[in-house]
């Protein structure tokens, strides 16, 4: 694909790299391990920036120490290696304790690797690595932590290789290391003679472990990273090839799907007509799980067919009877009080308190994991975000020793925080325990945002006092439904406590990752933010992203309500008053770029918001048409209104290793903001969610797609990368509602401006699922 | 069990299953053809979009007793052998406009964009704003801009 424009020699003292925040100059140790061909190791550990800076009060303590932070510091208590084999053919391999679901990580290490190593990007093999109880905490993908946190130790490895290589080159050539270069696997001698890295993976492999010290390419002199790579299993996805958890055939693993009850998390008394469903064609088994009733058949059509034909007799769920009004009632009890500081009587107040309905974060691949649970072991394939905590719940599920369960890790089709839990595995480990058969467990759709995770309904009040162009105070009060922490980020914090900033202490789980993750990015006076959790009767989790986009959102509008306020326009007052100079730039770059304050027909505004985050900054400008013939246009069972006609962003994600996926992942998350501002939403009624497809859940299609986007990628000089994989969803969202709020003169309350209007017919709820049509053949197009 | 048949990317298949199975599961579970993906079963999320004679459909709402013997089904793992190359014009468009994200909505994406180009084509003109915006595939990577680039592009090179 690509290779080095020049070719490297071995590292000399002048080529260190620069002494930066970031990155330690203390020695950077590899390994060389015994094996047959040349195998390298390094310790997760690498280069991980030291928790010990102190953290005063002002500045916020996410731009000191924040959940990134957390994530990569989480490694240091135990000794973890990430390996890298060469193999015969010259080819690297490293399996990475993460997942993939779209982000594009693969893709970045095998870069990171191509770079160290001096090979090209196409002779880079990046697996995903099954569960792998030693790494303890740091096997969990979430927090848009990975290239942060995987950064150097990847580098240290692949060094470590390209060092071993030169040696034993350096042998068989008879040369001095320092006269032998390497370009695109190759390594080429004073002579002119050449061994490519194949030839040299043997003779350079080790018969004991040796631990050796690496020093890493320069920055300057990076010629793959920071270049645009497409993603390496571009060519698998678009010729189906990609292999998912579903396209896995495992011997005996049929069909499995689960009639659920009529209302959230309600649990099945009886089976009316067990012999009958029994019976259908193509069903093998029919179990009662505490979910509900399994169904396992020849095909998934079966599975349906069975599940509608069940006549069950159900317990009632724990939110029976709640509705969306009631809930948010329970919130508004539990919001907590504002304390404004003492301010001059002629300061002026502004208050702002907005509500964020339910959103459901299914992916479009539905929960779907394969399990094969024997009377002594148990296996499961399924996409996993934190392959460890599954594993220690299915083993739990079935009553088997931790050592007994294998989990393997599958590419997912998508996750955006909801592959964080094992759910599909674990209760497929459960049926399949109960059926004593192996299982492939689907989702139907209906069952996703009806029964599965959601992000937390939630209530953002916003507190401002204002003198003499000053902004005096600015308080925050969040108050949310309980967002599920079980995935193990609660067990790495609860382990590092003594590692954490002093201000976290007595704080619960989730109030500590609000503090950690939330920052105002402004010189706004005295700020509070303050985190409030009820009710822990919902599926919850994070959902790209954990509070900022509402938090965002509520900031974003009340910026602009206070820049009415002072008469200013809402870019300039935010140039004025930003204090992270990676937000003003990156506002200022939108600002130029999407052509702020230019003219545009009446009806179609602008909106221009910023976030700031895991150290890096985004901004965001958006036009919106609100004029009728576009807020009207007709398209069947969609939900139009108003449209998003371009979209700017701007990122500073640090050192950026793939350009082209950052923008890919920017894209996406302008997707995700403009859904959360205009559309998608969860709607409770009598103890249950209404929606059950696509067509009732109305994520951003075509027909909301801004024609006009673009992503522009800051420079950076940091030394390591940023996250990435949530930066692009806040400003976004936050954006949109601002250019609504201008657009109609009125500060929306409720989030998506939709939500007060049921856009569908809702299905039933039993039968559980829908009927699949028939009539297929009369729509083609 | 009744016995069907018809032809998948070039091949004539016959399959013993019951009349009334979905051809998504019959394509997936019984001709283990794991392109075509599930993402409702209900006709709206367009991720098992496949051709049927040439034209997009969705399994997933069609009988498979309803399939004549000589209806040609192609899926996307059919789709570059409908060219003389190793993949598809369109195929190759969306790997150079990098469109995949998780890649869970692009074989459904690519079958839709492969017979929107034909249909436009038949009537005498070009892709517009209007096709775009009326495709109903969903993705919830929101790969949505390049998918419209590809298309464009693809268009082109078909
Ligand atoms: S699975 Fe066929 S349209 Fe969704
Ligand atoms: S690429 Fe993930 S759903 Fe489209």
């Amino acid at each position: 694909m690509t290779t080095a424009p020049t070719s490297r020699t071995p590292d000399t003292p002048a080529s260190e790299p620069p002494d930066r925040p970031g990155v330690s100059r203390r020695r950077l140790i590899g390994w060389v391990l015994a094996s047959g061909t040349l195998a390298v190791a390094a310790d997760l550990s690498s280069g991980a920036p030291s928790a010990s800076a102190a953290v005063p009060s002002p500045p916020q303590v996410p731009e000191i120490f924040d959940l990134g932070d957390l994530q990569t510091n989480s490694a240091l208590p135990t000794s973890q290696l990430i390996r890298i084999d060469l193999d015969e053919e010259g080819v690297a391999h490293f399996a990475i304790p993460r997942m993939e679901v779209g982000q594009g990580i693969t893709t970045a290490a095998a870069m990171i690797i191509a770079e160290e190593l001096d090979l090209p990007v196409d002779r880079v093999r990046v697996t995903l690595a099954p569960a792998r109880p030693e790494l303890v905490f740091n096997q969990l993908t979430g927090g848009s932590n990975t290239m942060q946190s995987m950064f150097t130790p990847i580098r240290v490895a692949a060094a470590t290789a390209r060092g071993a290589l030169l040696q034993a080159a350096a042998t068989e050539l008879g040369a001095q290391l320092s006269a032998l270069t390497t370009k695109a696997g190759v390594v080429t001698g004073p002579t002119g003679a050449t061994l490519t890295y194949g030839q040299l993976s043997t003779l350079a492999a080790s018969t004991e472990d040796v631990a050796v010290e690496v020093s890493l390419t320069p920055r300057r002199e990076f010629s793959v990273i920071g270049t645009s790579h497409g993603r390496d299993d571009a060519v698998a996805a678009v010729t189906g090839r990609k292999q998912f958890t579903m396209d896995l055939f495992v011997e005996g693993a049929l069909p499995t799907m689960v009639c659920r009850p009529p209302t959230l998390n309600g649990s099945p008394r009886a089976v009316r007509n067990l012999a009958t469903v029994k019976a259908m064609p193509g069903v093998t088994d029919v179990v009662t799980v505490d979910t509900g009733v399994a169904v396992r058949a020849a095909t998934f059509g079966q599975c349906i067919d069975a599940v509608r034909a069940l006549d069950v007799q159900w317990n009632g769920g724990p939110v029976d009877g709640e509705d969306d009004e009631s809930i948010l009632a329970e919130l508004r009890r539990a919001e907590l009080p504002m304390v404004v500081p003492k301010v001059p009587v002629l300061a002026s107040t502004l208050d702002l308190r907005v509500e964020f309905m339910f959103r459901s974060s299914a992916a479009l691949e539905p929960n779907c994991a394969i399990a094969d649970v024997r009377r002594d072991r148990a296996t499961v394939w399924a996409g996993l975000k934190a392959p460890l905590v599954a594993q220690r719940n299915v083993a739990r599920a079935v009553g088997l020793p931790i050592s007994k369960v294998t989990v393997n890790v599958v590419t997912g089709g998508g996750s955006f925080g909801h592959k964080l839990f094992g759910d599909a595995a674990i209760e497929a480990a459960k049926i399949s325990k109960a059926m004593g058969k192996p299982v492939k467990l689907m989702w139907h759709r209906a069952d996703e945002p009806r029964q599965g995770r959601t992000h937390p309904m939630a209530t953002s009040r916003v507190r401002a006092t204002m003198l003499a162009g000053q902004v005096l105070t600015f308080e925050q009060r969040h108050t949310s439904v309980v967002t599920d922490f079980g995935h193990g980020l609660g067990e790495r914090l609860t382990a590092l406590a003594a590692e954490l900033p002093a201000n976290l202490g007595g704080l619960s789980l989730s109030q500590s990752i609000f503090t950690l993750t939330q920052e105002l990015p402004y010189d706004f006076g005295v700020v509070t933010q303050l985190l409030n959790e009820v009710d822990t009767r919902f599926n919850t989790g994070s959902m790209r992203n954990i509070y900022s986009p509402d938090v965002a959102t509520a900031n974003e509008l009340a910026v602009d309500q206070i820049a009415k306020r002072f008469g200013k326009d809402p870019y300039s007052f935010r140039m004025s008053f930003l204090r992270n100079a990676k937000a003003k730039r990156c506002l200022q770059a939108v600002a130029k770029a999407g052509g702020w304050g230019r003219a545009l027909p009446k009806g179609v505004t602008q909106g221009i918001a910023v976030h700031t985050e895991y150290k890096g900054a985004t901004a965001v400008l958006v036009e919106l048409d609100t004029r009728p013939a576009t807020v009207n246009r007709k398209i069947r069972d969609a939900v139009t209104g108003p449209r998003v006609t371009k979209a700017v962003i701007a990122v500073d994600a640090g050192l950026v290793v793939n350009p082209r996926g950052l923008e890919a992942q920017m894209m996406g998350g302008v997707a995700d903001g403009i859904a959360l501002a205009l559309t998608s939403s969860n709607h409770l009624q009598d103890g249950h969610f209404l929606e059950a497809s696509w067509d009732n859940y109305f994520y951003t299609r075509q027909w909301n797609v801004p024609p006009e986007f673009r992503c522009i990628v800051m420079p950076s000089d940091e030394e390591l990368p940023g996250g990435a994989g949530e930066a692009g969803v806040a400003a976004s969202v936050a954006a949109v509602a601002c250019a609504y709020a201008r657009a109609t003169g009125k500060v929306p309350t409720r989030f998506p401006v939709n939500h007060g209007t049921v856009s569908f017919t809702p299905k039933s709820f039993v039968p559980s699922v829908p009927e699949s049509p028939t009539d297929g053949l009369s729509y083609t197009s | 069990m009744p016995q069907h048949t018809f032809l998948v990317n070039g091949e004539r298949v016959t399959v013993d299953v019951a009349d009334d199975v979905r051809l998504l599961w019959v394509l997936r579970d019984v001709l283990r053809l794991t392109g075509p993906k599930y993402g409702c079963g209900i006709n709206v999320c367009k991720a098992c979009t496949s051709h049927v004679n040439g034209k997009a459909f969705n399994p997933c709402s069609v009988r498979v007793g309803d399939l004549a013997p000589d209806d040609e089904v192609t899926t996307i793992e059919g789709l570059a052998d409908t060219v003389d190359a190793d993949l598809h014009p369109m195929q190759q468009a969306w790997v150079d406009h990098d469109v995949a994200q998780c890649g869970y909505c692009q074989p459904g994406q690519i079958m839709a964009a492969v017979a929107l180009v034909r249909r436009v084509r038949a009537e005498g003109r070009a892709i517009t704003d209007a096709d775009l915006d009326g495709i109903r595939n969903i993705c919830r990577c929101g790969t949505y801009t390049r998918i419209r680039e590809a298309i464009r592009d693809g268009a082109e090179r078909m």
